[in-house]
C-alpha cells in the first residue's frame, strides 16, 4: 500500500463514559476506495465525523496526508489543533451526509458556488463554470435554478455529492449516502458514486449497507463492530469467505433483511 | 366645529407617529440583531453586555425607560459634566427602539439557534468560518422564522408610540389630546384616532407580510 493518506493511530473516542472508538488503528491509502460496513452504533459515522473535524478525539492521533489532524506539532510535541490548523486540514476533505444537508435557502447552483466563492475565493464565473461542470456530471444541469425542496431525494443527494466535489477535496467521505432514499432512487446516486470511484483518483471512504455496491467499487472492505475493525480485506474474500464468525453473522443478517 | 376640521392636525400627528414607528422599528431591528447575535458570542464581554441590555429593557416598563432617557439622563450627564439632553423625538425613538430591540433580540437568538445542527455541520465541512456560517447559512434560514414575531413586535411598537406624547412629542395621541382639551369633543376625536391607528396597523401588517414572503421565498418554492 502507498503512503496512507488517512491514518488512525490508537484513536479513542468517548461520549461521556461510553467509548465509541477503542484504540482504533485504521489506514486508507492514497486513491484507495474503502468501504466500512457494520451494525448500527458501531462507530462508522464517528470515524467519518472525526475526519471531517465535526467530532474531536480523546486519545491517539489521526493523520491526514501525514499531518496530524486534531493536533499541531510544536517543538516536537503534539498540542491540540487550533481552528486555523483545522481549517487548513479541512481543505483536503469533503463529506456527503446521509440527510444531504443541502442549504435549503439557496438554489442548486448556489449550493455549489457558495463555498468555492466565499471560502476558496474563486470568482463568480469560475465558480459557476465549476458548478455547471459538476451538475452535468451528476446529471442535474436542468435543475440548477431550483431549490432543494423542489428535488427528489436522489437528486438532492447528487447535489450533495457535487457540492462536496466543488471544493476539490482529496478525500471524499460518504456517510450512508443512500440510506435516506426511497429504494427506487438509490440506483441513480450509486451510479454517480460508482463513476467517481472508477474515473477519478480520489480517495474514497464510504459507509454503506449496499453490500452489492460495496463489492463492486471498493478496493477494501472493513467490518466494524463496537468501535473496532473486526475484519478487513478485499471485497471478494470478505463477502464470500469471511474469517470471523461475527462478520459471517452480520452478512447473513443483512442478506436476509434484503431478501 | 366640523369633524373635518380636526383632520389636518390629526394627520400631522399621524405623520409623526408613522415616523416614530418606522425609525424606532428599524433601529430596534438593528439592536435586536446586535444583541441577539451578541448573546450567542463566545466573547464573554459581548455576550454579557447583550444579556444585561436584554434583561434590563425587558424587565422595566417603556414608560420608565422613556422618562429615564428624557428626564434622568440629562441630570446624570450634568453630574459628570456631559450634555446628555436629548430632543424629545430622539428620546422617543431611542426608548422605543431599545425596548423593541430587547424583545427582538430573544427572537433573533432563538431563531438562529433553531437552525438545525446539520446545517452548521454542512457549513463546517465546506470550511466556512463561523462568521460566514452565521451570515450566509444561519441568518437567512432564521429570518423567516423571526418574521411573524417581528410583525407582532412592530404592531406593539406602533401602539406604544402613543406613550411618547407624555414627553410632549406632537404625535397622533398628543394632537388628539390637544384638540380634545380645546373642543371637549371626545367621541368624535377618539373615534377618528382609533381608525387612524387601526389603518396604520393594517398597512404595517401588510408590509410585514410582504417582507415575510420575500425572505422566505425558498420555503414555498415548488409547493
Ligand atoms: N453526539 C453523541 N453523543 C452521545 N453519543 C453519541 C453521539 N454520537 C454518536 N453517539 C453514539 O456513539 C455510537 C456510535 O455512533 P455512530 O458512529 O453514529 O454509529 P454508526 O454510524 O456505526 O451507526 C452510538 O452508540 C451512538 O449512540
Ligand atoms: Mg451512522
Amino acid at each position: 500500500m502507498s503512503d496512507p493518506i488517512i491514518k488512525f493511530d490508537k484513536v479513542v473516542k468517548r461520549f461521556g463514559n461510553f467509548t465509541v472508538l477503542n484504540e482504533l488503528d485504521f489506514e486508507v491509502g492514497t486513491g484507495e476506495k474503502v468501504t466500512i460496513i457494520g451494525p448500527s452504533g458501531s462507530g462508522k459515522s464517528t470515524v467519518l465525523r472525526i475526519l471531517m473535524t465535526l467530532e474531536n478525539i480523546n486519545e491517539g492521533v489521526v493523520y491526514v496526508g501525514g499531518e496530524p489532524l486534531w493536533h499541531e506539532r510544536k517543538n516536537g510535541a503534539l498540542i491540540p489543533a487550533s481552528e486555523a490548523h483545522l481549517r487548513k486540514m479541512r481543505e483536503q476533505l469533503g463529506m456527503v451526509f446521509q440527510q444531504f444537508n443541502l442549504f435549503p435557502h439557496m438554489t442548486v447552483r448556489r449550493n455549489l458556488t457558495e463555498a468555492p466563492v466565499r471560502v476558496l475565493g474563486l470568482s463568480k464565473s469560475e465558480a459557476r463554470n465549476r458548478a455547471d461542470e459538476l451538475l452535468e456530471m451528476v446529471g442535474l444541469t436542468d435543475q440548477a435554478d431550483k431549490f432543494p425542496n423542489q428535488l427528489s431525494g436522489g437528486q438532492q443527494q447528487r447535489v450533495g455529492i457535487a457540492r462536496a466535489l466543488a471544493m476539490r477535496p482529496k478525500v471524499m467521505l460518504f456517510d450512508e449516502p443512500t440510506s435516506a432514499l426511497d429504494p427506487e432512487l438509490v440506483g441513480e446516486v450509486l451510479n454517480v458514486i460508482r463513476r467517481l470511484a472508477t474515473e477519478h483518483d480520489l480517495t474514497m471512504l464510504l459507509v454503506t449497507h449496499e453490500m452489492q455496491f460495496a463489492r463492486q467499487v471498493s478496493d477494501r472492505v472493513c467490518f466494524f463492530d463496537k468501535g473496532r475493525i473486526v475484519e478487513q480485506g478485499v471485497p471478494d474474500q470478505l463477502f464470500t469467505n469471511p474469517r470471523e464468525e461475527r462478520t459471517r453473522e452480520f452478512l447473513k443478517a443483512v442478506l436476509e433483511s434484503e431478501a | 366645529m366640523e369633524w373635518t376640521s380636526y383632520l389636518p392636525p390629526l394627520l400631522e400627528g399621524a405623520w409623526v407617529t408613522v415616523q416614530l414607528a418606522v425609525y424606532s422599528t428599524v433601529l430596534g431591528a438593528v439592536f435586536a440583531f446586535a444583541a441577539g447575535i451578541g448573546k450567542l458570542s463566545h466573547n464573554r464581554l459581548i455576550s454579557g453586555i447583550s444579556v444585561v441590555y436584554i434583561e434590563v429593557f425587558r424587565g422595566t416598563s417603556l414608560l420608565v425607560q422613556l422618562f429615564w432617557l428624557y428626564f434622568a439622563l440629562p441630570v446624570a450627564g450634568q453630574i459628570i459634566g456631559i450634555d446628555l439632553r436629548l430632543p424629545p423625538v430622539v428620546a422617543g425613538i431611542l426608548a422605543l427602539a431599545l425596548n423593541i430591540g430587547a424583545y427582538g433580540a430573544e427572537v433573533v437568538r432563538g431563531a438562529i439557534q433553531a437552525v438545525s445542527r446539520s446545517q452548521r455541520e454542512a457549513a463546517r465541512a465546506l470550511n466556512f468560518t463561523p462568521r460566514q456560517t452565521l451570515r450566509w447559512i444561519l441568518i437567512p434560514q432564521a429570518l423567516p422564522e423571526m418574521m411573524p414575531t417581528f410583525g407582532n413586535l412592530a404592531i406593539q411598537n406602533l401602539k406604544d408610540t402613543a406613550l411618547v406624547s407624555l414627553i410632549s412629542l406632537g404625535d397622533l395621541a398628543f394632537r388628539a389630546e390637544q384638540i380634545r382639551n380645546f373642543t371637549q369633543d371626545s367621541t368624535t376625536i377618539y373615534t377618528i384616532v382609533l381608525f387612524m391607528y387601526f389603518g396604520m396597523a393594517l398597512v404595517l401588517t401588510a408590509m410585514m407580510k410582504l417582507l415575510e414572503r420575500s425572505v422566505g421565498r425558498w420555503r414555498t418554492a415548488g409547493t
